[in-house]
């Protein structure tokens, strides 16, 4: 369910799960990234150091301004993003609860799947090209130095070949593979436990690393 | 033996040939000799499955202990073996904790180490205090009857029956297959509580010899201090070998044999000089092991790295069986023996109650920082899994019999509550496991995918957690990793090992090296393999990059792969060349694991290739058989890539040679498309080949295949390109042309926008063999290298594979 613009912040944000702790702290922190203005913006993210280093910075920050995570039902990129904004996408990360029911669980491992996607898929067609995979892999392993684009390349390509039999098994003879929709990141996913591994532990409310 | 032939009365007056000198060998043969019972009965055991499914191995080996220690006593009244403290500590317990330590799967255990030190550490506290106050109160209420000891005696008794055993540990869970993380933590538990255990007990040891009226506030201070030096010292001095160990590692390269010697000696050493500082000698061994894990397998050559990990596994294994088997044999001896039903059993009581209530307490604590809970189920399995072992045994057999009266009793107790724990214990928790429906590990083969993914995580976590200002699980690692490779790499590593090796890149690596091994394993089982050889010697690499195309250039993993990540070479020549370059060694073991699948026999009668006459032998309808199947197969999965369409062109660029040493007769030599430099001798096959259609694979197949130096791919794509629905005419394969292109099918040649599938996924396509025999891999004869090396002679020479030219 799309939180509507603009409503009022903690009581809707509540359904987001997030402690209201938490929520301070994430406010606290939004403030000081935008410097006490009500949104924030691209830029604003340049004055984390740590995430100078990261080496999908851009895609990472591109999420928090993709429209689709913003469950709005529009496409393409914001511009600038409030608080609530900003809670929506930390909540993609937050851990699984113990009174979870299957449902939720499922729902719950979707979405965070959906937000994977989201980042891989950056022309929004709904489909992960290989030119898309590869992009994503190059970044990836931009970090190493010793690596070159060509053996990213290769990797990607591998990938996808996997992804591809993974997905589509044994293809017919005429058969293309497109890209990896989201069902078949699905597939992809499926013996996998998301749920525990992509999240963050928001425990810490006292150590907020500093900006410049 | 026999006797000297003279008969000496006093002396030996004349040279004696031939005497008995048992005197002489007594000590290591008997030792010797306890090694081999101890091995043989493992072949024993594991001749029953039937059994070893049930009962853990550490359970028989005590019996078995048992059994022959009553057979020694039996014959000499005498228990003169048994599992000395010395023995132990210096010569069985190392191996093991080395192996566990350099085997440790690093990320889970610092993943974990948080909850790890919480129960190794305020656990066996807990443990030893509750055990040793318990049974000190029931003591007090005398229905233990008369005992000589005190508060404290009690409380050393409870400070060594407290500790979780590696030993144990291992043994039973190896059997048990839990999930990782559960047994990770029970395991590394077992690991660290020894410098708890190790202070405890001198602690208490020593204030037992003092007395209990001279136990001051200054001594507990000291006690307590004590703790913190003798863990904190005993990591140290473990993560201080380590570095030793890979420094010396990075330069052992012109001494490869004794490379893995350095490992053993040295983390030895960390063991002994922790032991001399009085501190925790099994951190320190472990955490050299942990530490030096990563830079030792970089530097060290591939051959030293299986002798490393071969030996250790050994060492482990070995000491073991011995452990457990002489803690039966121990146990086998009267003077020890001092029973009180009390007392014995209400320490299996306490022991077992404490530690589900310690368990739980901790577990509780730890689910509010942990991301991954921990369940009712994983914590029935920590506290059930918490068995004492030989560490114990030994421990109290170190006690002194006139500091501690009692220690007798606390000898026969351990020894109970020791084979309780490894044979009730450790034969119940398999079906415990199973009936509480535990999550299991799940051995998945390495997917590229998850890899990708999993350091993608890695990032996006990290960066949540760099956005929300949170000092992470995450962040840290990525500080220590950017930490390691900036400073700790430059020194530890050797300079050809610190490139390269990112993770993903070795999980893809792994992936092509296994796809070329059963794809030439395939080959050589279908009997018809051909070598793909590059057709220029400068470039070294087995396509043919002298066309355009700068696309396909690119697009070709195997090229890029084998200039810049890694080998998926079946190219022998780039290979042997590629030796002498940097990545020597992961060259050399890719060169030597496809040299085993490359050769063929070399059938001498076969000679003469007539394309009429068909020649009826056993073999020749099997490799038929399988030559279809190929066929067929390859023909499929060619299909369904379109490569006919899109990518004709592509795949005329690639050609290999075929180094023939196959017997050639109706080898082609590739050349695809370009006008021939090589005059094509191609007799028979070029006829063969061409003609090719489904229908008459038969004929084809057993004339080409009798020629046994076709690469059946290529046949497969001329086929698919006669056959191509799209009509697409390649000119390579046209009827006239009299040459064949020897292609090795390479997915990623596919290109840029469609998705091939893998080797590995068109591998597993089912097909329903009619006569399937496999033909046993056999070597070809011992000069089979040679031909290649041999071969690899200028290369536009025409070859012209002659039976002749095809001798090794």
């Amino acid at each position: 369910p799309g939180v509507p613009q603009g409503s009022a912040p903690v009581t809707s944000l509540l359904s987001l799960a997030v402690t209201s702790e938490q929520i301070e702290h994430l406010h606290r922190r939004f403030k000081q990234l935008s410097q006490d203005q009500l949104t924030i913006r691209k830029e604003n993210f340049d004055s984390i150091p740590d995430l100078e280093f990261n080496p999908i910075r851009g895609k990472i920050v591109h999420a928090f301004f993709d429209k689709r995570n913003l469950r709005q039902e529009s496409d393409g990129l914001a511009e600038e993003i409030n608080f609530e904004d900003f809670l929506t996408i930390m909540s993609y990360f937050r851990p699984i609860e113990m009174n979870m029911d299957e449902e939720q669980l499922d729902r719950f491992r979707k979405e965070k799947l959906k937000f994977l996607f989201h980042m891989y898929d950056s022309d929004h067609d709904g489909k992960i090209t290989l030119q898309e995979y590869r992009n994503v892999v190059e970044e990836l392993l931009s970090g190493n130095p010793h690596l070159e684009k060509e053996s990213a390349r290769s990797i990607a390509d591998g990938a996808m070949m996997e992804a591809a039999s993974i997905c589509v098994g044994q293809m017919g003879p005429d058969q293309v593979y497109e890209g990896i929709t989201f069902e078949d990141f699905l597939k992809m996913w499926q013996g996998i436990d998301i749920e525990t591994k992509m999240h963050v532990r928001f425990l810490n409310v006292d150590t907020i690393a500093h900006c410049y | 033996g026999q006797r000297s032939s003279e008969s000496p009365k006093n002396s030996n007056e004349s040279f004696a040939i031939v005497s008995f000198k048992w005197d002489h060998v007594k000590e290591p043969y008997i030792i010797v000799l306890w090694i081999l019972v101890a091995s043989l009965a493992k072949i024993v055991f594991h001749l029953s499955h039937k059994v070893t499914r049930v009962v853990p191995e550490s359970a028989l080996l005590i019996v078995l202990g048992l059994f022959l220690g009553g057979i020694v006593w039996a014959a000499d009244h005498l228990a003169s073996f048994s599992l000395t403290p010395t023995v132990f500590f210096f010569y069985l317990l190392p191996p093991i904790v080395l192996d566990a330590g350099y085997f440790m799967p690093n990320r889970l255990f610092f993943g974990n180490l948080g909850s790890i030190l919480l129960y190794a550490v305020i656990g066996t506290i807990w443990n030893a205090a509750t055990t040793g106050l318990s049974l000190y109160g029931v003591y007090l209420t005398g229905i233990m009857g008369e005992l000589q000891s005190g508060l404290l005696d009690f409380l050393l008794f409870g400070s060594l029956i407290a500790a979780v055993d590696p030993v144990a540990v291992l043994a039973v869970f190896e059997e048990v297959h839990v999930n990782e993380v559960l047994f990770i933590i029970v395991f590394g538990e077992s690991l660290l509580n020894d410098a708890v255990t190790v202070v405890l007990y001198n602690v208490f040891d020593s204030f037992v010899a003092i007395g209990p009226t001279n136990v001051t506030g200054i001594e507990c201070l000291k006690g307590i201090v004590s703790f913190f030096v003798v863990s904190l010292g005993g990591t140290l001095v473990g993560i201080f070998f380590a570095f030793l160990l890979s420094l010396v590692s990075r330069f052992t390269k012109h001494v490869r044999i004794i490379e893995p010697g350095f490992v053993f000696i040295i983390s030895y050493l960390s063991y002994l000089t922790a032991e001399m500082l009085s501190l925790s000698a099994i951190l320190a061994i472990t955490f050299c092991g942990i530490c030096c894990q990563k830079y030792v397998t970089a530097n060290i050559s591939e051959q030293s790295s299986t002798t490393v990990r071969y030996t250790m596994k050994m060492l482990a294994s070995g000491a073991e069986t011995i452990i457990f088997m002489f803690l039966g044999i121990s146990a086998v001896d009267p003077d020890i023996w001092d029973w009180n039903t009390a007392f014995i059993l209400l320490t299996l009581l306490f022991i077992s109650v404490y530690r589900v209530i310690g368990v739980i307490i901790q577990t509780w604590i730890l689910n509010r920082y942990r991301t991954v809970q921990l369940e009712i189920i994983d914590q029935v399995v920590m506290s059930y899994g918490g068995l004492r072992g030989a560490v114990a045994f030994a421990l109290v057999a170190l006690l002194d019999e006139h500091k501690v009266r009692e220690r007798k009793l606390f000898v026969s107790t351990t020894i109970i509550v020791v084979f309780f724990t490894v044979i009730f214990q450790g034969l119940t928790i398999k079906p415990l496991v199973q009936w509480l429906k535990v999550k299991k590990t799940e051995h998945r083969e390495p997917k590229l995918n998850e890899k990708l993914h999993g350091r993608a995580f890695d990032h996006i976590l990290s960066a949540i957690e760099d956005i929300s200002g949170q000092i992470g699980h995450h962040y840290l690692r990525d500080k220590w990793s950017n930490f390691d490779r900036k400073y700790l790499r430059k020194i530890l590593m050797r300079r050809s090992a610190q490139k390269s090796r990112d993770q993903i890149l070795n999980v893809f690596h792994e992936l092509n090296l296994k796809d070329a091994i059963s794809y030439v394993a395939e080959g050589e089982r279908r009997g018809s393999l051909a070598f793909i050889r590059s057709p220029s010697t400068d470039n070294m690499v087995n396509v043919d990059f002298s066309t355009p195309l700068p696309s396909t250039v690119e697009s070709s993993v195997s090229y890029l792969l084998r200039e810049k990540a890694g080998p998926v070479c079946l190219d022998m020549q780039a290979l042997e060349q590629r030796r002498k370059s940097i990545r020597d060694t992961e060259d050399t073991l890719a060169h030597h694991t496809l040299q085993q699948y490359l050769y063929k026999p070399r059938q001498e009668h076969k000679h003469l290739y007539s394309r009429h006459e068909i020649m009826h032998s056993e073999d020749d309808k099997q490799d038929k058989e399988i030559f279809h199947r190929t066929m067929r197969k390859r023909l499929e999965s060619f299909k369904s890539t379109k490569l006919g369409i899109n990518h004709s062109k592509k795949l005329n660029k690639i050609h290999k040679r075929d180094r023939g040493q196959k017997r050639r007769n109706s080898s082609v030599i590739p050349n695809g498309n370009i006008p021939s430099e090589n005059p094509v001798q191609d007799f028979a096959l070029k006829e063969k080949d061409l003609e090719f259609s489904e229908s008459e694979e038969n004929n084809d197949y057993e004339t080409l295949h009798l020629g046994k130096g076709v690469d059946f791919l290529a046949n497969v794509t001329k086929q698919n390109f006669s056959d191509s629905p799209a009509g697409i005419d390649n000119p390579v394969f046209s009827a006239d042309d009299d040459q064949s292109i020897y292609m090795k099918f390479s997915p990623w040649l596919s290109g840029e926008d469609t998705v091939v599938p893998s080797q590995r996924a068109r591998v597993q396509l089912p097909y329903s063999p009619d006569n399937f025999k496999r033909l046993t891999p056999i070597r070809l004869s011992n000069k089979s290298t040679d031909s290649f090396l041999l071969a690899d002679g200028p290369e536009d020479r025409p070859r012209s594979f002659l039976p002749e030219s095809t001798h090794m």
